[in-house]
């Protein structure tokens, strides 16, 4: 399974319970979305709204068919914008 | 299709810039050069105030003078709820944008936009904002973002409880949010340094400084229709915005894009739009705004001002193995400083184990902070590489050898958890090492300092269309407003991919009619996202246009070959015509389907970081303070330089702002917290005068995931100059400056207090 790491404190950490890294069964990132949604309320939403994603290092930002494999590793991100 | 290993005929040259001679005959038409039948002049009122709580607003006297045609306020403009998303250049809240465009109930920070007249002339809209009758209830108010945070200092927000942090506040603080990054244990790694460096930094907020004030022109016709001109670096954005904060469909609403002079990050947002289309939805007329210099700099927002500590550790050999920093960013009058990349990037140019960040947005009675190139990294590295220029003259080791020997490579992972890929920090490095400007002496007297660099680039969503016209020329849109030399870019990847001259492609900007969704420019995106969109049409293109021959030839397509912008016949099997060029089949399109043109819309990933490193001499005067910048070099990897001269231009852009951000531009805030200087005669922006030749340096590392290898460019060169100068005036004169700006006052009294 895919392997989600928080690497920001803050208001994710709220949302679950202080874990850091779990484990999430998804193919994809828009499943990983549902899942994370479903499994620690609200993350789901605000990693949807507000953040990027690394999938194995590489930043995806509001890719939902971006492909999860098995022990991949989803790092969590603020969105990133510019100037 | 990729063509970075191609040889290519277009790419990578100089061609004339295709808006050039407009903007040097000034015909080039801004937002305040639009007019249109039976216009009014709109103009807004805005708070003397720091903080105070509106108690009335009476606008009768106002509206009874003669010419004036609407008077709006916030009653207005629907209430929004608290509602965040992210749909600019950060993380916004549309009950904030709302409430910045026009305050409700409390002016936040002296500027603060209360009301809004519509009237004939610009003399009958000022004498009626003169009598309107404000009734303020005045409150204490904080402008200095550590006295923000303190105990017992004004708070802005009621409903402000800080999140991020466990259990969630029982009171309101002007501290938005925390956030913290973690690599490791910083103190197990701090315990292992043979040397440390500690230190505080602070920076003050700067603006963009772009030379084009805002304006727009907006026009609500009685079917509820709008049509708004405004010059900005998204008018999708300005549609979105304007349509969220009046409740309008999207659908009713066209943004023409004016040329734009100057954005840099300070026009992913808005301020005059809505209000415009509220006069002129109420007084039935076209209602034209523009603000004065002194509007801008009290009214639209700069970049962040800062405070952090750093404290970085290393063993004898330079290797560094701890790092801890703590950022306090000033977002102004509402939530939203770039506290997060500002916590990400001052380490993402290292590989260090044990990496400790911890960061706070906090709100201050000051104009709301609005993006400024790399939001959040040129404060951050200020940080940084200062310490680390201590760092290394405390180890006794070239500052460039220690940044080599901690450099971050493909495949190093970061404190926020990304590895990179496809960097080309190492050679950036390599270069710098090998500069004449690195390797020749320093002139006596003179310092030099060096500083790095590095931001994230995007990419993201945009469309663009290719079309071939009737004579075979070709015109191309996208929906990306012009700052950094699109159109010349955008032009001539069309030319490669189809295999013309670059003199045969138009490149225009499409209003929001007329071309599909496209995000803001911003993030140095758009030479990757929207070179994209546009490669990606032009293929679409050449197919078509070898279908078109293969039906002339009545032969089958894969036996067509596309070169050099004509079709010919794949081998001598294939038979023998005259090859058809694009004005050939472009005349026969009627007969081979109709029309010749292609749309492509594309979400852009794998943008490529950037790293950059910046070199500059300085010759400081100790009578005066003033800081003489003597020579300075501005290396870069740029991906493949579509057009070397704009690359060029964005190098030496960033570095001369990042020198006023250095040394001479800050907000002098008087007693009452009103903005003392907010002219360009009082807040000095360097000019021509102040600065040499910035030789910029262009290390070509393709970026595999663009066609032409093409990444962002325009941020990273404003990151580093803080720190480099700093660096430089220690080298010169021993004093460890850690106070931006470096003007000569503080020069003067640090050269007296080390006396």
């Amino acid at each position: 399974m895919p392997t989600v790491v928080l690497s920001s404190g803050g208001s994710c950490r709220e949302l679950t319970g202080g874990l850091t890294t779990f484990e999430v069964e998804a193919t994809t990132f828009r499943r990983l979305v549902l899942e994370l949604e479903q499994r620690f309320p609200g993350l789901g939403k605000q990693v949807e709204e507000s953040m990027a994603v690394a999938i194995d290092g590489e930043i995806f930002q509001d890719a939902y068919g971006a492909v999860l494999k098995p022990g991949s590793e989803i790092v969590l991100i603020p969105k990133i914008g510019g100037g | 299709m990729n063509y970075i290993d191609s040889n290519l005929k277009v790419v990578g040259t100089r061609p004339i810039r295709p808006d050039g001679i407009d903007k040097v005959t000034g015909r080039a038409v801004y937002s305040a050069d639009t007019r249109a039948a039976g216009m009014l002049w709109g103009k807004i009122l805005r708070s003397p105030h720091a903080h105070a709580r509106i108690i009335s607003i009476d606008t009768s006297k106002a509206e009874a003078v003669p010419g004036v045609r609407a008077v709006v306020t916030a009653a207005d403009f629907p209430e929004i709820a608290s509602e965040e998303a992210f749909v600019g250049e950060g993380p916004m809240n549309f009950r904030d944008l709302s409430t910045n465009i026009m305050a409700r109930t409390k002016v936040l920070y002296e500027g603060h936009a209360l009301a809004a007249v519509a009237a004939t002339t610009p003399a009958a809209a000022d004498e009626a904002l003169a009598l309107i009758d404000v009734k303020y209830e005045v409150l204490p108010y904080v402008i200095d973002v550590d006295e923000a945070m303190a105990d017992g200092a004004p708070v802005l927000h009621d409903d402000m409880f800080t999140a991020g942090v466990n259990p969630k506040p029982s009171k309101p603080s002007n501290i938005a949010k925390v956030v913290t990054f973690k690599k490791g244990d910083a103190d197990a790694g701090f315990a292992q340094a043979d040397i440390i460096v500690e230190g505080r930094y602070t920076t003050k907020p700067v603006h963009q400084g772009y030379i084009e004030p805002h304006a727009c022109l907006a026009t609500y016709n009685p079917d509820g229709q709008v049509t708004i001109h405004a010059s900005s670096q998204g008018h999708f954005m300005i549609r979105a915005y304007t349509a969220k904060l009046l409740g309008l469909d999207m659908a009713d609403i066209r943004v023409n894009p004016a040329e734009i002079g100057g954005g840099f990050g300070g026009k992913t947002l808005i301020y005059l739009e809505p209000v415009a289309v509220a006069l002129s939805r109420k007084s039935g007329k076209p209602v034209k705004m523009q603000m004065t210099r002194e509007d801008v700099f009290r009214g639209s927002g700069p970049t962040s001002g800062a405070s952090m500590d750093i404290k970085i550790g290393a063993k004898k050999d330079g290797t560094i193995v701890a790092a801890k920093q703590v950022l306090r960013f000033q977002a102004g009058a509402f939530a939203g400083s770039p506290i997060g990349p500002g916590c990400m990037c001052g380490f993402a140019l290292y590989d260090i184990e044990n990496v400790d960040v911890l960061g706070y947005d906090v709100v201050s009675n000051r104009p709301k902070v609005a993006a400024y190139r790399a939001p959040g990294a040129p404060i951050t590295s200020f940080a940084v590489e200062s310490a680390l220029d201590d760092l290394a003259d405390k180890l006794g080791i070239d500052p460039l050898e220690l940044r080599i020997k901690n450099a971050a490579k493909n495949g190093t992972k970061t404190h926020y958890g990304v590895t990179h890929a496809n960097i080309g920090f190492e050679q950036v490095l390599a270069v710098t090492k090998a500069h004449p400007h690195w390797t020749s002496p320093v002139a006596p007297g003179n310092g030099r300092g060096i500083a790095m660099g590095f931001w994230f680039n995007i990419g993201g969503e945009s469309s663009a269309t290719v079309h071939v016209n009737e004579d075979g020329s070709v015109t191309a849109a996208t929906g990306s407003p012009d700052i950094g030399g699109s159109r010349a870019s955008m032009g001539m990847m069309v030319a490669e991919v189809l295999g013309i001259t670059v003199d045969r492609v138009r490149t225009t900007v499409a209003d929001t009619a007329s071309i599909g969704f496209t995000f803001l420019t911003g993030g140095s995106r758009v030479t990757f996202a929207t070179g994209m969109a546009v490669t990606q049409a032009a293929e679409k293109v050449v197919e078509d246009l070898k279908r078109r021959a293969a039906q002339t030839w009545d032969i089958p397509v894969e036996a067509v070959e596309w070169r050099d912008g004509m079709a010919y016949p794949a081998g001598s099997n294939a038979g023998a015509f005259e090859p058809l060029d694009l004005a050939a089949l472009a005349l026969k399109a009627g007969r081979t389907g109709g029309p010749i043109n292609a749309e492509v819309s594309v979400n852009a990933q794998g943008a490529g970081a950037g790293f950059g490193a910046h070199i500059c001499d300085v010759k400081v005067d100790k009578e005066t303070g003033h800081v003489e910048i003597v020579r300075y070099t501005a290396l870069q990897d740029v991906g493949k330089a579509i057009h070397p001269s704009y690359v060029e231009g964005q190098i030496q852009g960033g570095a001369v702002q990042g020198i006023g951000w250095a040394l001479s531009e800050e907000y002098i805030y008087n007693a009452k917290g009103q903005l003392d200087n907010p002219g360009f005669l009082d807040y000095r922006c360097p000019v021509a005068s102040d600065v040499p030749m910035i030789e910029a340096v262009l290390v070509e590392v393709p970026n595999p995931r663009h066609p032409f290898g093409a990444r962002g460019v325009g941020e990273v060169p404003i990151v580093p100059p803080m720190a480099a100068i700093r660096n430089a005036i220690k080298h010169a004169t021993g004093l460890q400056l850690t106070d931006l700006p470096m003007s000569p006052p503080k020069i003067r009294a640090a050269s007296d207090a080390a006396a």
